[in-house]
């Protein structure tokens, strides 16, 4: 469970914390989900949502706000918090970079595609460009297995990678760019390359 | 091979629209109330003779599962959990459901669920796959718009909800009573069983956990009926399965076959063949990492069906074929996937907790081949003494894989340590 993306140098936590009227609104929508009295049920999707807030990390004072809220203990919180690997504690860079090395992506070119990430950024495993624009992070499978090797950047899935597509993402991102999410070698989701192998009959046969 | 009239996941790859408007021209949603005005009984009976095992790994029949729940409510509500924190390594196919058939899914949730007499379902979706849970989140608010779920669902005078929610990031929460933790909102670190989640589930009320691709076909097989589903496989191992199959093939893909399809017909008939022929087949990891390895000659007529799996001392899981030709280095293979499992321990269980770790270290040391050939038989030793003694299977899930490494490929290990020992013993060794 150790984890931990260091920032790009020394941060201050903020002293006060609490959620925008959007996310006020969000949040309240979340917490009707669960039972009268079952609110703690809603802490991990709120604390993505402070997350997000936050620019991608989890101040002391919006894990305290939350507390309060859902009327936790804050230490109920905190180690919610500090469990689940999604969760960073200090601020990390505009883009976390993931890659998934686990067995089928190693058996593809993880080796390549987090040597190309190491190369490009010039920063190493759980670590923060000093232009805090990118941090990079090793992580265990993603489950897009097919499509391996892959990445994750923020929200998105980059699939079916290569050294060199890599790093055209990264540049692509570098420019202040969105380069196209999914597999980067043309195919169909999780589709065999070239066309699919069944469900060609339907529209002609039925 | 299966036919295409006979596949359920019609969009599997995502080519048509996934929408409620293309769910519907594609069949689902078509009769439900007419299923639901049969009865839970029928469900369920019809479910039985389905044949229908679990998808999620375990292979427990379905219809079996359900029929634990209260037919009478003691005062607490029934709920109805579904697993879509798919975290296996190998295994990608429920994400292909949640982002192209996300339909089948939400009318599954609403047939098993009242067919258990659940008042909701809460779909438990893995953090990372967050476009796949907006997907999902706006396939359900198409669903209720719609009236097919809610207040009457598809006027069927029954009321049943649907809430997606999401974890953060901890494969431990594929398990079924770490998940009900982590709903809860709590760390996601399994429960002890009994009780069981059929007896006090999520907030300590009645609940089932089902995976996603086993409560996504229950529609088709309730439309199509029992016998339909029951004509296809093998006995014991019905019906149709979503295949995953990643590492050293052509084409890598999902694909929806038969179950009970050779092996090699799998891999050659959709996935291109095995990476420079099926003879430079080394092994093949066949159900998701937790499951044995299988060498080649075991892999040449292999059916892919649970009891012919757990026949070879393997197992079909989820379905997750992972192909290593003979380029692969079996132990660094398995040497990574140890790491995931140190990573993923909880930490609750002494065994788990210390002994993924100390095996990390060792495959790690055996990997460069710095090791005691004795120390083959130790961590052997140890593989035994965590499985088994743990509160959850990700003990057990650990020890496999290496059990499945020194099984049938032993001799690749001794080779290594020797190797070494012969490398170093040239060298003049530093005075101490």
């Amino acid at each position: 469970m150790s984890h931990g993306v260091a920032p790009a140098g020394p941060f201050e936590q903020p002293a006060t914390f609490e959620f925008n009227a959007e996310n006020k609104a969000l949040a309240d929508v979340i917490i009707a989900r669960y039972p009268a009295g079952r609110q703690q049920s809603a802490i991990v999707p709120l604390l993505d949502i402070a997350q997000r807030q936050c620019g991608g990390w989890l101040p002391r004072a919006a894990m305290e706000y939350l507390s309060a809220l859902l009327g936790m203990a804050p230490i109920r919180v905190y180690e919610v918090a500090s469990f689940y690997t999604m969760f960073n504690m200090a601020p990390i860079g505009k883009h976390l970079v993931q890659v998934c090395t686990t067995t089928p992506c190693w058996l593809r070119g993880s080796d390549e595609v987090l040597a190309a990430c190491k190369s490009k950024l010039g920063i190493g495993i759980n670590q923060t460009t000093k232009d805090e624009m990118f941090s990079l992070m090793e992580v265990e499978c993603l489950g897009a297995c097919v499509n391996a090797p892959m990445v994750q950047i923020n929200d998105d899935y980059y699939e079916d990678l290569t050294a060199e597509k890599t790093d055209a993402i990264l540049d692509a991102l570098a420019r202040g760019e969105t380069p196209a999410a999914g597999p980067q070698n043309g195919r169909q989701m999780s589709c065999p390359e070239g066309g699919p192998t069944t469900l060609t009959t339907l529209k002609a046969g039925e | 091979m299966l036919q295409d009239k006979d596949r359920i996941f019609t969009n599997l790859y995502g080519f048509e629209d996934s929408g409620l408007a293309g769910a519907q021209a594609r069949g689902d949603w078509d009769g439900t109330a007419a299923i639901m005005a049969k009865g839970q009984d029928w469900i369920i009976d019809e479910m039985k003779a389905s044949g229908l095992r679990g998808r999620g790994g375990a292979g427990f029949p379905t219809g079996m599962k359900w029929s634990f729940m209260p037919k009478k409510s003691d005062g607490r509500p029934s709920y109805l959990v579904v697993n879509a924190d798919e975290s296996e390594p190998g295994t990608c196919k429920d994400r292909e459901i949640l982002r192209n058939d996300p339909q089948k899914l939400i009318e599954g949730c609403l047939l098993a669920g009242f067919a258990m007499r659940a008042i909701a379902a809460y779909i438990y979706i893995r953090g990372e796959f967050i476009q796949e849970r907006r997907r999902l989140q706006a396939a359900v608010d198409e669903a209720y718009a719609a009236g097919l779920i809610g207040k009457n669902a598809c006027g069927s005078g029954y009321d049943f909800d649907v809430y997606v929610h999401h974890g953060a990031g901890a494969y431990i929460c594929g398990e079924e009573t770490a998940l009900i933790q982590s709903l809860e909102g709590k760390k996601g670190q399994p429960r002890l069983k009994p009780p069981f989640p059929a007896g006090v589930g999520v907030w300590g009320c009645p609940t089932t956990v089902n995976n996603v691709e086993s409560i996504a076909v229950a529609p088709t097989i309730l439309r199509r009926g029992a016998s339909w589903f029951a004509g296809l496989g093998k006995p014991n191992n019905t019906g149709t399965k979503l295949f995953c199959i990643s590492g050293h093939v052509n084409r890598p893909c999902n694909v929806e076959e038969e179950m009970g399809i050779p092996l090699k017909e799998l891999i050659e008939k959709h996935c291109g063949g095995v990476r420079g022929g099926w003879d430079n087949l080394l092994a093949v990891i066949p159900g998701g990492s937790s499951v044995p390895m299988l060498p080649k000659a075991i892999c040449d007529d292999l059916p892919m069906d649970f009891d012919t799996l757990r026949g070879h001392r393997s197992g079909l899981g989820t379905a997750a074929v992972i192909v290593m030709d003979k380029s692969t280095d079996l132990i660094k293979a398995i040497a990574r996937l140890s790491k995931f499992y140190k990573h993923e321990s909880c930490g609750q269980c002494t065994p788990c907790r210390e002994g993924t770790g100390w095996m990390w270290r060792v495959m790690e040391r055996m990997v460069v081949g710095k090791a005691e050939p004795e120390e083959i038989d130790t961590l052997l030793e140890v593989t035994t003494q965590i499985e088994g003694h743990t509160i959850c299977a990700l003990g057990d899930a650990a020890a496999w894989p290496i059990q499945g490494l020194f099984r049938h490929f032993r001799p690749v290990v001794e080779q290594r340590i020797a190797d070494y020992k012969a490398r170093n013993a040239s060298r003049p060794v530093a005075a101490e």
